[in-house]
């Protein structure tokens, strides 16, 4: 049996090791040199490259940038995925279909939407043209390049590529409650408003605090769709860079592994931070069955 | 939303056959809603969905028409660019890698999660906690965090523009979410049956082959599926680790095509279009699955 342990499992364990764990542990070694990538380190500065980013004024910018899409991602996202769940949960017709369509952008990769908007976007681009023949010429922009447009035109994008997902969560939370609990409301003579936020919104409690982790979490690690569409330099100009543009850029383009591989690290502490605080604080409740049942 | 609310209130209303309740009248399915619902709810899909017919629709147009008219129809449609691109050797090249990388990296994710989980979920022994912790833990762990260093570990094994670069972490990283969908499942199977197969004088392995596999083929799909349309659409992993054109998958053939093709919009689109049709089309045959998985995920 314990031969069978072994087989089974040493395939995934050896994988997960190598290819996972022993990285983020090799970027906490490598975070104490200044190294270019080839052959051992050997020049150990201390702490010195951490001291760099936190005093660094660009590595502000970015955490800031993260801070801000996140906070600006609960806060749009989440009520309107809860109001359009809502809207999408009454039996109407084609509801399988709507389910489908609202789900495409985020099954599209990021460079395929990155691409296709900042095509669409360009001053000469095909958002400015409808904006012109519906008649509103005057809010004709450069969406991309304006640094008091830049962020909010980020947000627009991922909340087209992830509000698909996040209604299908709600969705499918509020599918989980059972409709016995709706009619004895109806019964008691409760209006929709006071079913909506007596009965649904307590209940879809677990799904909401689930996606909002998620979509925190997404939030801190953004990097493809600002690379694709503002790429390394201009992010930094339009104000849409992120922590992980700052790590390539700063990292591996500009060959100093050291370094990059300490921004990786202090982009791990941040997220794991930021996680365990809302674990403890927010999500206790839900994983408790989770995390304890598993690990018995 | 104003009718929604008079019709649900109405609803419990003693009036059995009452035409304008929603809820009360669960047994006529055929039954439309209120049209604010459908008007929000087509809104709703216009503004997920234009975009991407934008993309398609501006591969069947010429350049000039998208200087012109930025925002219009294909007049006349010209299939040129998908003809054109249909017919490159650098676009075929790219899907075959991307379509490599895809399956060798789903059935890779699919088999060892699936071996791991089933120890974890069936097997009694010290170490078991941990082992599913260390795999809860990699949640934690994204790509992005660690790809510098797993870059450096890619480059020391000699894996640099070689697809297996991208193929093995790309299972390493697919395994926590496949051992947190796979565990509950295999954990289901009853125990009964397993003791009859005992009895029946089948070995414990002959068990997870011949009982397990086969039951746990819901998890097993949704895992697969997520694996899958996670590596064809991994743009970051790819473009640290493979450099040359003859390696690139699908997400860096879009990025240098659009680059090297910026005057050529209508050629872009139209890259682009096919180069997101397999990720679709995918996605709509196993649209029940995909949707069943995340609940799953979810409740999990």
């Amino acid at each position: 049996m314990r031969l069978e342990i072994a087989v089974l499992s040493a395939p995934a364990v050896i994988t997960f090791l190598a290819f996972v764990i022993f990285p983020v542990a090799l970027a906490a070694y490598y975070g104490f040199y200044q190294w270019k990538g080839y052959g051992e380190p050997t020049d150990w500065v201390g702490l010195n490259n951490y001291e760099l980013i936190l005093t660094d004024s660009a590595f502000h910018d970015v955490l800031w940038h993260n801070g801000l899409i996140l906070v600006l991602s609960l806060v749009i996202q989440g009520p309107l995925a809860i109001v359009l769940a809502l809207l999408l949960n009454q039996k109407i017709r084609g509801r399988s279909a709507i389910r489908v369509l609202i789900f495409v952008p985020y099954i599209i990769s990021e460079v395929i939407v990155g691409t296709g908007w900042s095509l669409m976007l360009q001053s000469d681009g095909a958002v400015n043209d409808l904006l012109h023949r519906i008649g509103l010429g005057s809010l004709e922009a450069d969406w991309i390049a304006d640094p008091d447009l830049a962020v909010w035109t980020l947000m627009a994008i991922i909340t087209w590529k992830y509000i698909g997902f996040a209604v299908i969560l709600m969705l499918a939370g509020l599918q989980s409650i059972p409709d016995e609990i709706f009619e004895a409301a109806q019964i008691d003579g409760a209006s929709y408003w006071q079913i909506q936020r007596r009965i649904t919104l307590p209940l879809l409690g677990p799904t909401i605090r689930i996606w909002a982790f998620l979509s925190i979490i997404g939030s801190l690690q953004l990097f493809d769709l600002v690379y694709i569409i503002w790429g390394q330099y201009v992010s930094g100009t339009a104000g849409t860079s992120t922590m992980a543009i700052y790590m390539l850029a700063q990292g591996r383009n500009a060959g100093n592994y050291g370094y990059g591989s300490a921004v990786a690290v202090v982009m791990f502490v941040i997220s794991l931070i930021v996680a365990l605080i809302y674990q403890r604080f927010v999500l206790r409740r839900d994983l408790r069955g989770a995390v304890t049942e598993g690990a018995v | 939303m104003s009718a929604t609310t008079t019709a649900s209130r109405r609803s419990p209303a003693p009036r059995p056959k009452a035409p304008t309740g929603r809820r009360g009248n669960r047994d006529k399915p055929q039954k439309w809603g209120s049209p604010v619902t459908y008007f929000i709810a087509l809104l709703f899909v216009g503004v997920c969905v234009a975009p991407v017919l934008y993309i398609v629709l501006g591969g069947f147009r010429t350049n000039s028409q998208i200087t012109t008219e930025p925002a219009a129809l294909p007049h006349p449609w010209v299939v040129g660019n998908y003809t054109g691109i249909l017919k490159s050797s650098v676009f075929w090249g790219e899907f075959a890698n991307s379509l490599i990388v895809a399956l060798t990296s789903t059935v890779g994710i699919v088999a060892l999660g699936l071996m791991v989980s089933f120890v974890i979920a069936r097997y009694d022994f010290r170490l078991k906690g941990a082992m599913y912790s260390l795999f809860a833990a990699g949640l934690m762990f994204p790509m992005v965090i660690a790809i510098t260093p797993l870059y450096l570990v890619i480059k020391d094994l000699g894996l640099v523009d070689n697809l297996l670069g991208v193929i093995i972490p790309q299972i390493a990283f697919g395994l926590p979410t496949t051992v947190i969908i796979l565990v509950p499942f295999l954990r289901a199977i009853p125990n009964e049956i397993e003791e009859a197969a005992a009895i029946d004088g089948m070995s414990r392995l002959g068990f997870f082959f011949r009982m397990v596999v086969p039951l746990s083929l819901p998890g097993v799909v949704t895992v697969g599926i997520l694996g899958f349309v996670g590596s064809w659409n991994n743009y970051l992993l790819p473009l640290y680790v493979l450099n040359s054109q003859a390696n690139y998958t699908l997400p860096l053939g879009v990025q240098v095509f659009s680059s090297q093709y910026s005057t050529d919009t209508a050629k872009v689109l139209a890259f682009t279009s096919l180069a997101m049709l397999p990720a679709l089309v995918f996605f709509s045959v196993f649209e029940k699955r995909i949707v069943g998985g995340l609940t799953g995920a979810v409740k999990g």
